[in-house]
C-alpha cells in the first residue's frame, strides 16, 4: 500500500480526506485504485483519454514523476504519491480588478 | 633621564625613514604598492583613509600585526599627521621589521594633495542599537547590515503574504521596501492581514501599510504603487527593486511576473496559501527553475479557488509571509541556502513541512533554452483561452 496525498482542491471529492492509503505498483495503477474509491477525482487530475492535466503535477516522494518513468514510475510500499496543482491564493482573495469603495477611501488613493 | 616627546619622535625619525605622499601615490599608480596600514583611532579611520590600506590600531598594533603583514615585508605606517606612525614605526623595528617606513604628513597630507580616499559606509549609533542582535550574527554583520540598508525589496501585494513580509522586512531594515496594491482595506482583512487596522478600513492598503511601516522603521523609504501590475508597467516597476516578493491572489499576475522576473533577472520569492496549506520556493532566474518550470500551465478557474472562495487560516499567512521574508533576506545577503530548487509545502492542520524537488525544465516554454519569452494575454491564458486542448478538456 502507498499513500495519496491529497491537495486542499481535491478535498470535495474524496470526502475531505487529505490522505488515502490506496494499492498499486505503479503511478498510474496507483491513481486508478484512486478513481475508484473516489470517482469524482478522475476528471480533475485526467484528460477523457486517460492523460493527466499539465497543471498537475505527480510527485513520488520528492521526486516530479515527469522525471522518473512517468505513469508507469513503479510505486513500493510505504511510497507518497503527492498530487500537486498549483495554488493561486495571496494577497486579497479579492476579484484581480480594483473594488471601488467609500468616497473616503477613493479621496484617499489620490492622496500623495 | 627624563625624554620628551620631541625626543621620542627625534629617536623615531632617525629609526624610520619616511615617504612622502608624492612617492607613494607614485608607486601605488605604477602597481607596485606597499601595504599601507593605518594605525589610527576607529573613529578617524571612519572618516576617509587610503582605499586598500588597512586598519590596526596603534594601541592594538604588536598584537595583531602578525595576521597582516610578515616582517620580512615592505609596510608603510600612516597616522593623521606623520607622528603617531613613526612612534609605531619603531614598535615594528623592535618586532624585527626591517622594511618599516611612515607617511609623512599622514592622512592630512594625502587628503589634501589631492590624493583618492575611502570613506567607509557605517551604521549610526542608533542604527548600531536598532539592529544590534543582526549585527551580532555573523553572516549579517555590520556590513550584511548596510547591505540590507541599501537594498530594495517589492512586494507584490499587501495582503495575507505582503502583511508579515513587509512587516519584518522593515524592521530588518531593508531600506527601500515598494508596495503594489490596487486594494483598500476592508474589515474582512483583518483575520490575518496584520499591517493594517480596525481604524484604517476603507484606506488605500499601500497607505495603510506604510503608516504602520514608517511607525516601526524610519530608515525605511516606502514606496506605495497603487495599481495592479500588468504587462505595460511590470518591467518599468521591477526594475527599480533587488528582489520580488510574490503574494499575488492570481495566477495572471503570478505567471506575469515569472515572465518579467526572467526578462530583469530580478530573484523572485514565491508563496502562496489556501486554507490549511502553503507553497513557498524561490526562483532565481537563469539559475534555478522558474515557476513555469514547476507549473508550466495555470489549472481552470474551477480547480483554483481563491482564499475568498475557499478561505485561509490567518496565522498561515504569517508563517509564509515570514518565510518568504526570511529567503528574501537570504537573496539579499548572498547567504545561506534559498529555496531555489525546491518547493517547500506547508500543511498547517497536520503540522508537517514537505519538501519537492524542482528542476529547470530545459524545455520550459520561459525559461528553457528555446525558449522565445515574450509577454502574453495572461488573464485570457489563465482562464483557458487559446491553450492546448487537453489542458482545458475537463472544464
Amino acid at each position: 500500500m502507498s499513500v495519496v496525498r491529497i491537495p486542499p482542491v481535491l478535498r470535495q471529492a474524496t470526502g475531505g480526506r487529505r490522505e488515502i492509503e490506496v494499492p498499486g505498483a505503479t503511478v498510474n495503477e496507483v491513481l486508478d485504485a484512486l478513481y475508484e474509491l473516489h470517482p469524482q477525482v478522475r476528471a480533475q487530475l485526467q484528460t477523457p483519454e486517460g492523460e493527466l492535466h499539465r497543471f498537475v503535477n505527480v510527485y513520488l516522494n520528492e521526486e516530479d514523476v515527469r522525471l522518473l518513468s512517468w505513469l508507469d514510475t513503479e510505486v513500493g510500499e510505504g511510497d507518497t504519491l503527492l498530487i500537486l496543482p498549483a495554488m493561486a491564493g495571496g494577497a486579497p482573495g479579492a476579484p484581480p480588478r480594483p473594488r471601488p469603495r467609500s468616497g473616503a477611501a477613493g479621496a484617499r488613493r489620490g492622496a500623495p | 633621564m627624563a625624554r620628551s616627546y620631541q625626543d621620542l619622535l627625534a629617536n623615531a625619525r632617525e629609526q624610520v625613514p619616511e615617504v612622502q605622499v608624492a612617492d607613494l601615490a607614485g608607486r601605488r599608480d605604477a602597481g607596485a604598492a606597499p601595504l599601507v596600514i593605518d594605525v589610527r583611532e576607529q573613529a578617524e579611520w571612519d572618516e576617509g583613509h587610503i582605499p586598500g590600506s588597512i586598519h590596526i590600531p596603534r594601541s592594538f598594533l604588536e598584537s595583531r600585526i602578525a595576521g597582516v603583514a610578515r616582517p620580512d615585508q615592505e609596510v608603510v605606517l600612516s597616522c593623521a599627521s606623520g607622528n603617531r606612525s613613526l612612534l609605531a614605526g619603531t614598535t615594528l623595528r623592535e618586532m624585527g621589521f626591517e622594511n618599516v617606513s611612515s607617511l609623512a604628513g599622514g592622512f592630512a597630507r594625502w587628503k589634501q594633495s589631492g590624493q583618492p580616499f575611502d570613506v567607509p559606509q557605517t551604521l549610526t549609533p542608533e542604527q548600531r542599537s536598532r539592529y544590534s542582535r543582526h549585527v551580532l550574527i555573523p553572516e549579517v554583520g555590520e556590513q550584511g547590515q548596510l547591505t540590507l540598508l541599501g537594498s530594495k525589496a517589492l512586494l507584490i501585494g499587501a495582503g495575507g503574504l505582503g502583511s508579515p513580509a513587509a512587516y519584518y522586512l522593515a524592521a530588518a531594515g531593508v531600506g527601500t521596501i515598494g508596495l503594489v496594491d490596487d486594494d483598500v482595506v476592508d474589515a474582512s482583512n483583518l483575520q490575518r492581514q496584520i499591517i493594517h487596522t480596525t481604524d484604517r478600513v476603507g484606506m488605500h492598503k499601500g497607505e495603510s501599510a506604510r503608516i504602520a511601516i514608517e511607525a516601526l522603521n524610519p530608515d525605511v523609504t516606502v514606496n506605495v504603487h497603487p495599481f495592479r501590475v500588468d504587462k505595460d508597467n511590470v518591467l518599468d516597476l521591477i526594475s527599480q527593486y533587488d528582489v520580488i516578493v510574490d503574494g499575488a491572489d492570481n495566477f495572471p499576475t503570478r505567471y506575469l511576473l515569472n515572465d518579467a522576473a526572467l526578462m530583469t533577472r530580478t530573484p523572485l520569492v514565491h508563496a502562496s496559501i489556501l486554507r490549511f496549506e502553503g507553497h513557498a520556493s524561490v526562483f532565481l532566474p537563469y539559475e534555478g527553475p522558474c515557476y513555469r518550470c514547476l507549473f508550466p500551465e495555470p489549472p481552470p478557474p474551477d480547480m483554483a479557488p481563491s482564499c475568498g472562495e475557499a478561505g485561509v487560516l490567518g496565522v498561515l499567512c504569517g508563517v509564509m509571509g515570514n518565510i518568504q521574508a526570511n529567503e528574501a533576506i537570504k537573496v539579499m545577503l548572498g547567504i545561506g541556502d534559498t529555496l531555489a530548487g525546491r518547493l517547500l509545502i506547508y500543511d498547517a492542520l497536520a503540522m508537517t513541512f514537505t519538501e519537492l524537488k524542482v528542476r529547470r525544465d530545459p524545455d520550459c516554454p520561459a525559461c528553457g533554452e528555446h525558449a522565445q519569452l515574450e509577454f502574453r494575454d495572461y488573464d485570457a491564458w489563465c482562464a483557458g483561452v487559446g491553450r492546448h486542448p487537453v489542458a482545458t478538456a475537463s472544464a
